[in-house]
């Protein structure tokens, strides 16, 4: 019986691997190489928003711990439901309202590419979710910035009409094959993985929300200690992670370019926290866990535009001069007084311009030689740099202005910012009934 | 000289706070405590109505001089009331009211009224 078993078994792996063989060489053009590695970036990314769940809920006070997860874990339902009806259809369909953003009525609840291959071999589906997973991150860190004192309905509302109206139209701009910043000049604007598209519209719509809603209540004197930085170092933790996926596997394949990528992003990310341990250490005395962190998404924000074109000492540079201009933005931040309460500016939306802009001197050559080609001649790195700035200018302009409407309009209707009571009372108490730390207490 | 204790709700801790910080009593010490009292807590997990018979609290303590008790008690009183103007709901919390025999400033060994 048991001999009978095996031999069952065995007969079975056997059918199955001339499956799988046959499977990969049958023809319909998937790469399997390139889609394993695709699947991977897609769950690697979708990790990031756990980190960054776990890094702003540790820089919160203890009442407003979950309320702050919440704000993360909230945008993987919200996005993710939108980017299966709508919003991949909008990304990545072709011009529609003159190029505003895309349509394609067979991507709607992705309908028409049940059995869609793209050309590097990856079937369209894995390509959809891992671009959603982009979708969730963006305005889940926009929460940073108004920590601690908004509705949560509010913004549940907001982050879907911003996902729509601001992410949607800017994603579909910078990557879309007929996107106009894709487009623009001789080889395109640069954004390997999301500079503009991610970090500077969080940010600046960070920005804008701020100044909208106002400070916390006790805002600047009454310090807030978080209430727990041991998960703020694991989220930093597993941001650091799950860029891996972000940015190697922007490339869409598994190659040369995923590995160029994946070097620009270690490179970066170490040279940013290493800077701001040393200029937090010279300038206050102290090297702080809180500024290590910082400075790792600092040079992972800078590094997200620039990964795939340039070579790691350039990728050194770039972390490092995220670093000191964030470090030196968010000192400067108190004293114009705005209240973005986890620095969701000052990282992401300062990083994210210095990498779009200071990419252009570290690009590889032969980037720029075929940005020559393409142009006919010659293509000069401050021809590049008209680009880059454009490109950061139109996103800035663009997220900040829809932003501060789309915060008028929700305002007015759903009360974005939470009353005194609810702030004082906390977010997790007023508009979840439960508490992050309950278990320290006997109960 | 007196030892105030004050037993509130979590959520009424800033609001407490404030109140006496605006009436000049910022001597306070706070800690999270849990018991039992006439009030029965709901919670919800997992959408499941759940009553824990241990509800977490917030204690306050305040070491005062004898003119400055009636304001102090005053103040939490207010602030601590979930209802405001009206009688407020069952769990709002107890305040204690102890004598204080002694009270030493640790940094200068000065003892007594002036110390508090």
């Amino acid at each position: 019986m048991k001999l009978f078993t095996r031999r069952v078994f065995f007969t079975l792996i056997i059918l199955l691997s001339v499956f799988t063989i046959a499977d990969a060489s049958d023809g319909n053009g998937i790469d399997s190489g390139a889609t394993a590695w695709m699947l991977t970036s897609t769950a690697l990314v979708l990790l990031m928003i756990p980190g960054l769940a776990m890094f702003y809920g540790g820089l919160v006070r203890s009442k407003n711990v979950l309320g702050t997860i919440m704000h993360s874990f909230a945008a993987m339902g919200i996005m993710s439901v939108l980017w299966v009806a709508v919003s991949y259809s909008m990304a990545f369909g072709p011009n529609v309202l003159g190029g505003w953003f895309g349509w394609n009525p067979d991507f709607v609840f992705l309908r028409g590419i049940d059995e869609s291959i793209l050309e590097g071999g990856v079937p369209e589906y894995v390509f959809t979710m891992f671009q959603g997973k982009f979708a969730i991150i963006t305005p889940a860190l926009i929460a940073g910035a108004f920590a601690e004192r908004v509705s949560f309905k509010a913004y549940a509302v907001f982050i879907a009409l911003w996902g729509i109206l601001v992410y949607n139209p800017l994603c579909h701009w910078v990557w879309a094959e007929d996107g106009f910043l894709f487009n623009m000049g001789a080889n395109g604007a640069i954004d390997f993985a999301g500079g503009t598209v991610v970090h500077i519209s969080a940010g600046i719509s960070g920005l804008v929300i701020a100044f909208y809603i106002g400070a916390r209540r006790g805002f600047p004197y009454q310090a807030v200690r978080p209430n727990n930085l041991v998960i703020t170092m694991l989220g930093a933790g597993l941001l650091w992670v799950g860029w891996f996926g972000f940015n190697a596997g922007s490339s869409i394949s598994s190659g040369l370019v995923t590995a160029q990528a994946l070097t620009a992003t270690q490179a970066a990310a170490a040279s940013g926290a290493l800077i701001w341990m040393i200029i937090e250490g010279i300038h206050r005395g102290k090297a702080t866990a809180l500024g290590f962190a910082s400075g790792i998404l600092a040079g992972l924000v800078a590094i997200t535009p620039a990964a795939g074109v340039v070579q790691p000492a350039g990728a050194l540079v770039i972390g490092a001069l995220a670093a000191v201009i964030c470090y030196i933005a968010i000192l400067y931040k108190n004293k114009l007084g705005y209240d973005d309460s986890l620095d969701a500016f000052g990282v992401h939306g300062v990083g994210g311009i210095v990498g779009a802009l200071s990419l252009t001197f570290f690009i590889r050559p032969s980037w720029m030689a075929d940005a020559a080609e393409a142009a006919g001649g010659t293509w000069t790195v401050w021809q590049q740099f008209g680009v880059q700035a454009a490109a950061v200018g139109i996103a800035i302009a663009y997220a900040g202005i829809v932003s501060l409407i789309l915060i008028f309009v929700v305002d007015k209707i759903f009360k974005f910012r939470s009353t005194d009571k609810e702030e004082m009372a906390g977010l997790d108490s007023s508009y979840h009934g439960e508490r992050g730390y309950g278990l320290i207490n006997p109960n | 000289m007196k030892l105030i204790i004050a037993v509130i709700r979590e959520s009424q801790l800033d609001e407490v706070r404030e109140a006496l910080i605006a009436a000049e009593i910022s001597r306070i010490t706070v800690s999270k405590v849990s018991g039992h009292g006439q009030q029965q807590q709901e919670e919800f997990h997992r959408g499941q109505k759940v009553i824990p018979n241990l509800i977490p609290k917030i204690k306050i303590e305040i070491a005062v001089n004898d003119e400055f008790v009636d304001i102090t008690t005053e103040t939490i009183i207010k602030t601590a009331r979930t209802r405001e103007g009206t009688e407020g709901e069952i769990g709002d919390g107890k305040i204690f009211i102890l004598p204080l025999e002694e009270c030493i400033r640790i940094r200068t060994g000065q003892k007594g009224n002036s110390a508090i």
